[in-house]
């Protein structure tokens, strides 16, 4: 008899009480400082030669400085483009497709494979050829960041669906259920944690390929500027510029994280 | 045969059930059950105990429109049965199957949407439902804040919510401890005497099946087939003091000699088939 423990994504881990998050939110900011010491110490004592890396005061000055002057605005447009239109496209095709594959047990048992092995692939390796159809322009960089994305989100969404607990479905059909209730009762906020893990994933990397995109070919966008000081010996400007593709991870991971909660119903 | 008020006498009738599943990996298909037949009046309850894999829950499927028999039909008020009705028939599974992502009320709730009852209705029903089962404290707690005997509970609040004439319980105490199963047994018998519902109960509990029922389906090892039927005339609700009486134990030990044959031969055939 296997009783109990039929509940699907209920996950309780990280549910702390309210100092447990201060707590946690004191320790992650303890090992921040800690980091931006240690980047200090190293750079100060010489340890690391501040050639290669300057010092984070230099840093943040540099990085203020392009903030306020909006010297980063064009890059910053270009890859923000980019992204706002890889991610939503790498979101509705990862779950569409997702969830055609799963809408039968067949089409679930032949296609998850396929989708797995060609996830398997690096597809870095076929930056050339969609350079070369799209050219160097966000394009390219566009077509990388959504098939990047497409399908951790896509595989998600079928083992999302597929996961199902059976039990769910007969209470359902018993009570009459219909398809579209079926759907929006039980599937979708049965699929739904794994589904958004899915997407956290695939946004995550949508970015990176169009920051990655950019450093190997590209004219604009704050890969290529980062790229850009780093051959021109700029080191303090390029780190600045890291400095702005960080926060932007940051944000879109606090987001993300966020909206997995509210869907927790915490 | 329609009784006066055109209902019919029996509620539930099953005319030569058998039915064969078929077998996992290319081998002989096996069959569950053998030309099963029985008759359940209005407002009575029965259970069906049996070893393990004497089809006793395929039958309750096929009455309850899960599963279409191989041969024979389930009929429900004079109607053949051909899929679930929601309207007549409610369930309660081994698990609660409650949604872990919904509260206690509105886990009722959807059944109730399901069924197709009004908006406007489902909430005042689900809330009478829960303080049947004294449950109304819980109404805004998750599941995962509840104990098993109260996840049941739930679930059988979710089925009275239905208002189905039929109620049908596949081992809705599996997952239970013995203490909560016993109270959780009793308040069953209570709540049913005056719901005045026609239940089957699927058990594997000598004790349940005799303190629940009304009459007690003995089935034999596979192919299932109705060996005995055991009558026990004592009314509803049933009391604590009727589970330590001497009937009690007199039933209960009749029961066990009839079933202890069908689960011997039952395991002997498992090994027979492990060999």
């Amino acid at each position: 008899m296997s009783g109990a423990a039929a509940g699907m994504g209920e996950g309780v881990t990280g549910r702390l009480s309210r100092r447990g998050r201060w707590l946690s939110f004191l320790t992650k900011l303890g090992v921040f400082v800690m980091l931006m010491l240690l980047w200090h110490a190293v750079t100060v004592t010489e340890i690391v030669s501040p050639f290669f890396l300057p010092q984070p005061g230099a840093v943040m000055t540099v990085f203020w400085r392009i903030l306020s002057s909006g010297r980063a605005w064009p890059d910053v447009s270009v890859t923000f483009f980019e992204f706002a239109v890889a991610g939503p496209l790498a979101v509705v095709t990862g779950i569409f497709g997702g969830y055609l594959i799963s809408m039968t047990r067949y089409s679930t048992i032949v296609l998850e494979p396929v989708v797995s092995s060609l996830y398997a692939i690096p597809i870095i390796i076929f930056y050339p050829i969609s350079i070369m159809a799209l050219g160097i322009g966000p394009e390219s960089k566009i077509a990388h960041g959504a098939l990047f994305g497409f399908f951790p989100i896509c595989l998600n969404t079928i083992q999302g669906f597929s996961g199902v607990d059976a039990i769910y479905l007969r209470m359902a059909r018993s009570t009459g259920a219909t398809k579209a209730q079926l759907l929006r009762r039980i599937l979708i906020p049965a699929a739904a944690p794994t589904i958004l893990n899915g997407v956290r994933l695939g946004l995550m990397l949508c970015f990176l390929a169009i920051i990655g995109g950019e450093t190997i070919a590209s004219l604009e966008g704050l890969g290529h500027r980062i790229v850009w000081y780093a051959e021109g010996m700029q080191m303090t400007n390029m780190f600045a510029y890291i400095v702005f593709v960080i926060l932007i991870a940051a944000v879109m991971n606090i987001c993300l994280s966020l909206l997995e909660l509210r869907r927790r119903g915490a | 045969m329609g009784t006066p008020d055109g209902t019919h006498e029996h509620l539930v009738r099953v005319e030569d059930v058998s039915h064969r599943f078929p077998a996992p990996e290319g081998g002989k298909d096996v069959l569950a059950l053998d030309a099963v037949n029985m008759e359940i009046k209005h407002g009575e309850m029965v259970s069906f105990i049996g070893p393990s894999g004497c089809g006793k829950s395929t039958l309750l499927n096929v009455i309850g429109g899960m599963i279409s028999p191989t041969s024979g039909a389930a009929l429900v008020n004079g109607q053949a049965v051909s899929g679930p009705l929601p309207k007549q028939i409610a369930y309660i599974f081994q698990e609660s199957a409650l949604l872990p992502w919904a509260s206690v009320l509105d886990n009722i709730k959807v059944g109730l949407e399901f069924q197709g009852v009004l908006k406007e209705e489902r909430e005042s029903v689900a809330s009478a439902a829960l303080r049947a089962v004294g449950l109304e404290a819980f109404a805004t707690s998750y599941p995962h804040q509840l104990s098993g005997g109260m996840k049941q509970r739930v679930a059988l609040a979710r089925a009275l919510s239905l208002r189905t004439d039929i109620l049908l319980m596949d081992e809705p105490f599996a997952a239970l401890d013995e203490q909560t199963r016993m109270i959780f047994g009793e308040d069953l018998s209570r709540l049913l005497a005056s719901e005045r519902k026609t239940i089957i109960l699927v058990t594997h509990s000598l004790a349940e099946a005799v303190l629940l029922s009304d009459r007690i389906f003995v089935f034999t090892s596979r192919p299932g087939r109705i060996k005995a039927v055991l009558t026990i005339d004592e009314p509803h609700p049933r009391t604590p003091a009727f589970m330590t009486s001497q009937r009690f134990s007199a039933l209960r030990n009749e029961l066990y000699d009839l079933l202890r044959d069908e689960v011997l031969a039952a395991i002997g055939k498992d090994r027979q088939g492990l060999s």
